[in-house]
């Protein structure tokens, strides 16, 4: 591949491209994100392949391993184009039938079509479906449509346009302006306006300065920025490199996490690739710029989501954060002007500069623009990745697009922004999100995670969880966060095992005040936020623990017992073979009872009783009922009286 | 791992400094873990004191400083996983293995460590061993599938 040397050159490549596809020409494409291909797409891969040479439809048919399309709880998904057939939880044992009804004979199969829940239609087409129906896929949207393996994907769908229009059509400060007027603001977690940051460091006097890609994504439950840099490599290069130019940058870092291999993958190849078309390099598409890119592996700390942490340990040392009394858009990177941004953010940046910021204002609240793709997972029906525009209300998030809460439970608290965000309960549904809203209510943005709770998650156990993620990956640098955050670990510990004391919550507020105050970066400021948003809206669960030692949310094992109901026990044995700890004590007809020494509360027995016996019963802050007597455990079967 | 190995790999990085970690998660990626022959030679080659490698190894989740077992138990205790009952797959695990998080039982057979997502949110619970994911885990099937590995 000789280089492209020109906007016009680009422009006449792509047709080149263009030309060579034919749109009515199938394609099946096939999610091979990282969920997916957990639940198997690798293998549905190779059977297609296998199948389509069998058949003989090697020239007539394309596969297409895309990245992540976002709907990973009925992975893995294909879809076949140009009909935009959909079928979801495809198996191995599937693909001859697809090949040969769908593609060979244009049949539809109904069994693997999505099954509406209520109107219990089947649907087919991706658009229809409700989960997919409700977004607003700008950012996201490319990712089912192209191989990140391929750069002649990404330039097909307009990839690398932003690049030379922002190259040849616009200056630097041209550039800067319009993301300034687009009102872009971080997707990381911070939503400081991109415009801004980039300007200081535009204006900062030091000659050699850096662009840099936040791609550590450690928020638990939050893997949206992983299928942006799997799935669509290229339109994170591109917004960065606009960036260098916007900043006068020519030298930029993806930073990204080695628990995503695939990513570190696919974002090196598409390094080489746009190297070799000459997107990155030396005089870029003839315009004079100048400008590479290096990856660097993440070593697993989550504080290296800090900006400061994540430079010092771009430097090859161990990221802890510094204070910032110098911002790093001025003093970053070995103390030269350094603009960090999200994979997110640096995404949207293509957009912006072909649409225009006027475009990209017209969507979301007066304080946040554009979309934000949030990860929605927990005790929810439809797990996966989506992309709203800001504004929209929680409730559409987690109904009309997530499907509500599965197994007939009830609603409890969504948890937003990650480790450090908050809890949201249900009266708060109608909540638009956007920055400001967010942080109002207690919780924030953050990177978008989202995970729904229902009635069976208990809230003091969250705040636990978190605080004790946060204790194990505070870097030990301040001692608020340090001492401070181990301390509430301690006195939140023993509340969910039933030994809080009057006065724990005062402590632990005070605690929270003094990390708030006084915690030197980000992390531990908002490391309180858990237990304080936890405690805004749930205060009665903290005091069922301490003053009456129960759990309401039937959760925390030190203040559960299961016990078998002896009148709804039909000693059919099921729970007593499959309990690990051999704590049930009975045998064929002869009822169960849980020995209370052996039991380890793993709740085994609990979920394997069948749902029209619902024998084993879950109890807290009550005592356990006394096992009947040993002659009475005899069931006598009415049909075997005679 | 000799130490032909790990200076192809610190060559790799032009000797720099500034690539310490790189070079260290190479080895540990390679050799499952780090000795201390390998830090040392790491230190005299890049010119960076032990003690900051030592600094490094400690800081770092990815790097152990001492050996692994045959297989590697991820347990995911992310946040979606969490509420999807890890921790009594967490428990079960702990339990059939006589091991705990960061540990290695005694025939190395097995290495427990616990991550905080893993992103296959929607198969949680999710364990993951030798790479390979095990979702919607429940504590009975924990030891069906560990029965599998030797």
């Amino acid at each position: 591949m000789s280089r492209i040397n020109s906007p016009a050159e680009l422009e006449e490549f792509r047709k080149g491209i263009l030309s060579k596809r034919d749109p009515n020409k199938p394609c099946i494409t096939l999610c091979s994100g990282s969920a997916c291909h957990a639940s198997g797409s690798g293998d549905v891969a190779a059977s297609l392949e296998e199948e389509i040479k069998k058949q003989g439809l090697s020239a007539e048919v394309d596969i297409r391993r895309t990245g992540c399309h976002g709907f990973c709880e009925r992975g893995p998904i294909i879809v076949i184009h140009p009909e935009e057939i959909c079928y979801f939880q495809i198996e191995p044992k599937d693909v001859p039938e697809i090949i040969s009804q769908t593609i060979k004979e244009k049949k539809i199969i109904e069994r693997l079509l999505y099954t509406d829940p209520e109107t219990h239609e089947k649907i087919i087409h991706e658009s229809d479906i409700p989960f997919y129906k409700h977004q607003e896929r700008l950012v996201f949207g490319s990712n089912g449509s192209i191989d990140p393996k391929s750069i002649d994907d990404y330039l097909a769908i307009g990839g690398y346009a932003a690049l030379a229009k922002s190259l040849s059509g616009m200056s630097a400060e041209q550039v800067l302006e319009e993301v300034k007027k687009s009102n872009l603001r971080g997707r990381g977690g911070g939503g400081f306006p991109a415009g801004r940051k980039w300007e200081g460091s535009r204006d900062a006097p030091e000659k050699i300065k850096y662009v840099i890609v936040n791609a550590d994504e450690g928020d638990p439950g939050a893997y949206m920025d992983r299928a942006l840099l799997e799935g669509n490599p290229h339109a994170i290069l591109e917004g960065l490199t606009i960036g260098a130019y916007a900043i006068g940058s020519h030298e930029g870092y993806i930073y990204v996490r080695q628990e995503y291999p695939l990513a570190v993958e696919n974002i090196n190849i598409a390094i080489k690739q746009a190297e070799d078309y000459g997107f990155l390099g030396k005089n870029i598409l003839g315009s004079g710029f100048d400008f590479i890119v290096k990856v660097h592996q993440g070593a697993g700390a989550f504080v290296c989501g800090e900006s400061t942490a994540l430079m010092t340990a771009l430097e090859g040392r161990a990221g802890e954060p510094r204070p910032k009394y110098i911002r790093s858009n001025i003093k970053g990177l070995w103390d030269r002007p350094s603009v960090l941004n999200n994979v997110e953010t640096w995404a949207n940046v293509p957009l912006i500069i072909n649409k225009g910021a006027d475009w990209f204002t017209q969507l979301g609240t007066a304080g946040s623009k554009g979309t934000k793709i949030f990860s929605l997972v927990g005790k929810i029906t439809n797990t996966g990745l989506v992309e709203v525009p800001m504004g929209t209300s929680l409730k559409d998030i987690i109904y009309k697009i997530g499907g509500g809460i599965p197994g007939g439970k009830k609603f409890k608290a969504v948890q937003t922004g990650g480790p450090s965000g908050g809890c949201i309960p249900e009266d708060l549904l109608n909540l638009e999100v956007g920055f400001d809203e967010l942080t109002d209510a207690g919780s924030m943005m953050g990177s978008g995670g989202m995970i729904v709770m229902d009635e069976d998650t208990c809230m003091v156990d969250v705040a636990r969880y978190f605080i004790n993620f946060l204790t194990d990956e505070s870097c030990g640098k301040c001692v608020p966060c340090r001492e401070g955050l181990r301390q509430m670990l301690k006195i939140l510990t023993n509340i969910t095992e039933g030994k809080g004391k009057e006065g724990d919550i005062k402590l632990l507020e005070e605690l929270s005040e003094t990390a708030k105050e006084a915690a030197l970066c980000a992390l531990g400021k908002s490391a309180p936020n858990p237990f304080l948003s936890t405690l805004r809206y749930f205060r009665d669960e903290y005091e069922a623990h301490i003053s009456k030692k129960q759990c309401p949310a039937l959760s925390c094992k030190e203040l559960i017992s299961y016990h078998i109901d002896p009148a709804a026990c039909q000693a059919c044995m099921i729970c007593l073979k499959k309990c690990p700890a051999e704590a049930i004590v009975g045998g064929k007809n002869k009822i169960h009872v849980v020995d209370q020494e052996k039991c380890t509360k793993c709740g085994t027995c609990f979920e394997a009783c069948p749902p029209r016996f619902g024998a084993v019963k879950k109890i807290s802050g009550e005592p356990v009922p006394s096992p009947i007597p040993e002659e009475d455990r005899i069931i006598i079967r009415k049909s075997k009286e005679k | 791992m000799d130490n032909g190995r790990i200076d192809q790999i610190i060559d790799k990085h032009h000797g720099e400094s500034s690539s310490l970690i790189q070079v260290l998660l190479e080895i540990q990626s390679e050799n499952h873990w780090l000795p201390k022959y390998a830090l040392e030679r790491v230190s005299e080659k890049l010119q960076v004191p032990l003690t900051r490698i030592r600094h490094i190894a400690t800081f770092y989740k990815a790097f152990s400083l001492v050996p692994k077992g045959r297989h590697e138990i991820h347990i995911c205790v992310g946040t979606a996983c969490h509420v999807r009952g890890a921790t009594r797959v967490l428990d079960t695990v702990q339990d059939l293995t006589g091991i705990r998080p960061g540990e290695t039982d005694l025939d190395l057979k097995f290495s427990l460590e616990t991550v905080n997502c893993l992103g296959c949110c929607a198969l949680g619970p999710v364990m993951e061993i030798d790479g390979k994911t095990h979702g919607k885990m429940a504590p009975v099937k924990t030891a069906d599938v560990l029965k599998n590995y030797e």
